[in-house]
This record gives C-alpha cells, structure tokens and sequence, in this order.
C-alpha cells in the first residue's frame, strides 16, 4: 500500500554532469536570493504581525512537508507541536522574563520531548492509520490543555506573552522591528529542513516514501529513520509555534485544535508536496486570503480555502509551486531544444 | 561433515488458518548454488520472507552462520550478510542508478542518520557503486534515473543492489521472471559470476535457469519438500513430474 495520501512530485536529485549541477547551483541560488528579498520586503508591503505569520505558518507547513513530501507520512496532529511549543514559549517568557529567542528555544524542545512517544507509537502505523494515530494523540493534548487551567488558562488562554528581547524597546514593542528578529529563527528553521532533505539521511527518507521493503532490505531500520524524521519536523513545528506565540502576545487553545493540524497540511498541499518551497507559498496565499476576507467582513473563510484545496488536489497534484516548476522545466526543455535544432 | 551456511528446521507459516510453509527442513551448504522450486502457491516466495525476516515464522528455527536469527528484523538479517533480491522489481524509480548503490553502500557505516551533513558524502561510495555496475554491466548507465530502465536492466541493478551488500549469502526471488531468452542467458552468466565465492538460494520458474545454475534443488509443494537433490535427480523424479503434470492438467 503507498504511504502517501496524495501523488507527491518526483525531485530530480544530484547530478554527476557538472554542467547540469552547476545550472542547478545557479537555480537554487536565485530562488534562495528571491525568497529572502521577498522574506524581507514582506514587512514593508503588507501589515508586519501578518507578515509574521506568514512566516510562522511557512515554516510550519515546511515541518509538515517534511514529512508527507519527504517520508510519506501524514501527520493529522502537527498541532500538538505547534501548540505546545506556543504553551511552554509562552509560559517561560512570562514566568521567566527570558530573551524571546530563549523561550522559544524552550517550547522547540518541549515539542521535540512530546514527539518521541507520539513518533514511536505512530510510526508503526502507515498512512491513513498513521494520520488517525496522530490526530488521537493531539486530541488528548488538546484535551489536557483545555483541563489544565492553573497553567494554560484554559480557555482564556496564555494572556500577556512579553516579546523581552535584550531590552531593545525597538524590537520588543514596534512588531516592523520584531519581524526582522524573529524572521531569522524562520530562516534558521527553515535552512535546517533545507539541510535535512539534501542530507543522506534525507536519501534513505525518500528511499523509505517510494519504497519501504526495499530500504528495509537494504538494511535501513525505517521506524527508526521515520521516528527520527517525525522528531525533527516536530522541531521545526514547535519553532514555528513559538515564534507565532510571541508575536501574537497570547497563546490560545486554537493552537492545538484540529483544525490548526488540518490548516497546515492544507497550506502544505496547496504549495505543493516534496518541494519546501511549496510550503511558504501555501502558507502566504492561505494567511492572506484569512486576512483579506476576515477585514472585508466575510465570514465564510472555511468555504474558499476549501475550494481551493479541491481544485488543486483534482487538477494540480503537484500543488503551486509543483506546477509552476514542471511547467518551467518544459519551456526551458523546449528552448533548449529549439536552440539546438 | 557439511558445512552449513544456513539451515532451517521445522519452519512453519501459518496465515489465519492457511499454513503456506509446513514443518520446512532445509539446509544450504557454503559456498553452493541452491534452487527452490515448485508449481505457484508452493509457499517459495513465503520461505524467502521468513528468511530474511519479513514474516515472522509461526515455529520453527533459522540458523545461520552458526547464530539463531529466528524473528529478526529485515534490517538487522542485511546487516549479518544475508541480501535480498525481490520477485517484483522494486527499486526507487526516480534515483539513479548510481544513488541506489550509494544507498546500499552506505547502509552499513551509518551514514544514513546523519541528517547535518550533505549528500555529497555520499559520493565516497563512487568507485565502489561503480564497480559493482560494471559488474552486471550497468555502468555506462550509472546517472541515468532507474525509472526509465527496460526490465533486464532494472534486474541487473536489483543484483548489484544485493551485491553491494557484500553478503556471505544471496537471496534471488525469480531473478528471470519475465525476461526474453537473451536477457535470460545474460543473467546466468551474470549469477555464474558473482556467485564465486558466495552461497546462493534462488527461485526460478524456469528450469533452464535452474538446470545452468543449481547445485542442488528443493522441489516445494503445497509449503512442504517435496524432493530433495541434484538438478538431475530431481528432473527424473515420479513425484516432481506428477506434481507439475498434475498442476497442469488441473
């Protein structure tokens, strides 16, 4: 039985003809130029906390493609680490008064520490049973969060979550400021998922995707590699969650609730799968779309983006920016075919 | 006394009710070619999995080497020298041949967790993965995506797959299954060669395959050994003929 839900696009890996390796260079180097710039205008263009969450939710939906583009799993409960790590960032900033960064960091290993049992008993499931598993646990810490007022609030939540930073007031109060510092613990994230796919370990995971017998066979304990995977992608989650955290000021139980699980591998689809890059655009076009329908008093949110979902799942399996590759890929093919004729 | 490299002794998979290996006594010695054969259903491509750990035997032991590897796991079988080729072509088809080999090649350092360090590491597995194509004739494609393979050639890879595992032991599940006559006879050759110094357990339907390559064979049926011995014994056997007369005229 195939692990993956959807059909996940198929990436050209390295190459031994220098040539076709250094054009990749060239690509890659572009498209990393363009996305930072892009990463960096965004305060200037659009109001600065939803630049923010643009970001946040980026490299969340990158943790999840981490997993369903890369592994083939897909993960139903990421919010558990989203939101968790929102819980424990929020409460060390409050209790502690510690450097943002540092609360963060925090809440990114309390994700990491809540990944291990939920990883270990979910990976031996695959596909839909795998995503049922998931979910079932994030419940349950949804469930605790809700029970746990003393600590989380409940249902009012983590209120007055401070953004200390060094006592620099620019960043700790002006949000324009703030994005720049807290954009680079996305950036940081996100060059680790960068890391991890071009890493060998990222070979034996998409070794493990295509075929898990095989990558058996070959000697590659694939519960252990996918238990790994999910741990570090709950990582990436949970640095996601701690930054949404303080940038917004509060945590509330939103942050675990299923619908947050569902929202990010909607944003994760819609970009497209097995790309990283999919992830941030998914993650951009869902934000703004919430932001612009939300100011023009539109209430019916859910329906659109619900749309879009189905429209891209039946007509552009490979998401946005899957799509938009493979159709650059076949101008460019075509080019160069003319050139030569 | 016979050197055993593998032995299995009352070995026996029982699927809900259907027992598809029953009370398998089979014994390969070191450094010997062995064919298992029999009619579809015989429970040979059962034997393999519980061989190589990818069932779990209901009883019965396996020995190999001197150790009990009863209920291992697939991974840990490879890692004590026992490679598996598989019936259906199973490679991944967007890696080129040469990342399959570096996959395999890297299996045993541990490489392969290390999620902070780049995949060119991988290229230290280069020459090895070449050589290993070379073997089967595979090198002049060895950067070519495996996905547009013809079939003898994605075979031809699934052999040095196995190979590159250095094992000490040699699984093939019908390593000619659907192959024309001229693919065929390049693969014996091909299994003649790399079978020096190895022990191999192979499945084959043909008995051309079979006749060229085994030193000794085990005819299955219905999950249990039939008969037992030299390619020619077996041929002239009245039971293996009945049980493939049999199987064809039912």
């Amino acid at each position: 039985m195939s692990e993956t839900v959807l059909e996940s696009p198929k990436e050209t890996r390295y190459l031994l003809d220098p040539a076709a390796r250094r054009s990749r260079m060239i690509r890659r180097t572009v498209l990393l130029a363009v996305g930072l710039i892009a990463t960096f205008l965004l305060p200037w263009m659009i109001y600065p906390p939803v630049a923010m969450d643009i970001a946040a939710w980026a490299l969340f939906a990158i943790s999840v493609d981490l997993l369903l583009g890369y592994t083939g799993l897909l993960s139903f409960g990421h919010a558990a680490f989203w939101g968790s790590s929102a819980y424990v960032t929020g409460l060390i900033a409050i209790k502690s008064g510690l450097p943002f960064p540092v609360a963060i960091l925090g809440g990114m290993l309390a994700a990491m520490i809540i990944a291990v049992p939920i990883g270990w008993l979910s990976v031996r499931r695959a596909g839909i049973y795998f995503a049922m598993v998931t979910l079932a646990f994030a419940q349950m810490i949804y469930f605790v969060a809700n029970q746990w007022k003393d600590v989380t609030g409940g249902e009012n939540g983590l209120q007055g979550v401070p953004s200390n930073f060094f006592g620099i007031k620019l960043v700790e109060s002006d949000s324009f400021y703030f994005y720049y510092v807290a954009v680079l613990l996305i950036i940081l994230g996100a060059w680790a998922a960068w890391r991890i796919v071009h890493s060998p370990f990222g070979r034996v995971l998409q070794s493990i995707r295509d075929n898990p017998a095989r990558a058996r066979a070959l000697g590659y304990d694939v519960e252990k590699y996918k238990l790994a995977a999910f741990v570090l992608s709950a990582g990436l989650a949970g640095l996601a969650g701690g930054v949404f955290a303080i940038s917004h000021g509060f945590v509330s139980l939103q942050e675990l609730d299923w619908t947050t699980s569902g929202k990010v591998v909607l944003m994760t689809v819609i970009g497209g799968m097995g790309t990283l890059w999919g992830g941030p655009v998914g993650a951009a076009l869902i934000v703004l779309l919430e932001d612009a329908l939300a100011t023009s008093g539109f209430d019916g949110i859910g329906i659109i983006t619900g749309s879009i979902f189905i429209v891209v799942v039946l007509l552009f399996r490979r998401g946005i920016w899957g799509t938009a590759t493979l159709l650059i890929e076949k101008a460019r093919k075509a080019i160069v075919s003319r050139k030569r004729s | 006394m016979t050197d055993h490299l593998l032995t299995a002794s009352g070995l026996t998979k029982d699927f809900r009710g259907f027992t598809a290996v029953k009370q398998v006594d089979l014994s390969v010695e070191r450094g010997t070619v062995h064919a298992l054969v029999g009619p579809n259903g015989a429970g040979k491509t059962t034997l393999f999995n519980l061989l190589t750990g990818f069932l779990t035997p209901t009883s019965g032991t396996i020995t190999f080497d001197g150790k009990d590897i009863t209920g291992l796991q697939p991974e840990n079988i490879a890692h004590l020298g026992i490679a598996r080729s598989f019936q259906i072509t199973s490679l991944f088809d967007n890696m080129t041949a040469l990342e399959h080999l570096e996959l395999a090649l890297a299996s045993p350092t541990g490489l392969g967790l290390k999620f902070w360090r780049s995949e060119r590491s991988l290229e230290q597995f280069h020459g090895r993965a070449l050589e290993l194509l070379d073997q089967v004739g595979m090198a002049d494609h060895a950067t070519r995506e495996v996905g547009q393979f013809a079939y003898g050639q994605k075979r031809a890879v699934e052999l040095a797959l196995a190979l590159a595992l250095d094992p000490q032991l040699l699984l093939l599940d019908e390593p000619t299954a659907g192959m024309g006559i001229d693919d065929v006879d390049r693969t014996i050759e091909l299994i003649i060669r790399i079978a020096a110094g190895r022990t191999i357990v192979f499945v084959d339907h043909n008995m051309h395959v079979v006749g060229s390559l085994a030193n000794r064979v085990t005819v299955l049926q219905q999950g249990q050994i039939l008969v037992e011995g030299s390619y020619e014994e077996v041929r002239q056997d009245e039971k293996v003929i009945t049980a493939y007369l049999g199987q064809a005229h039912a």
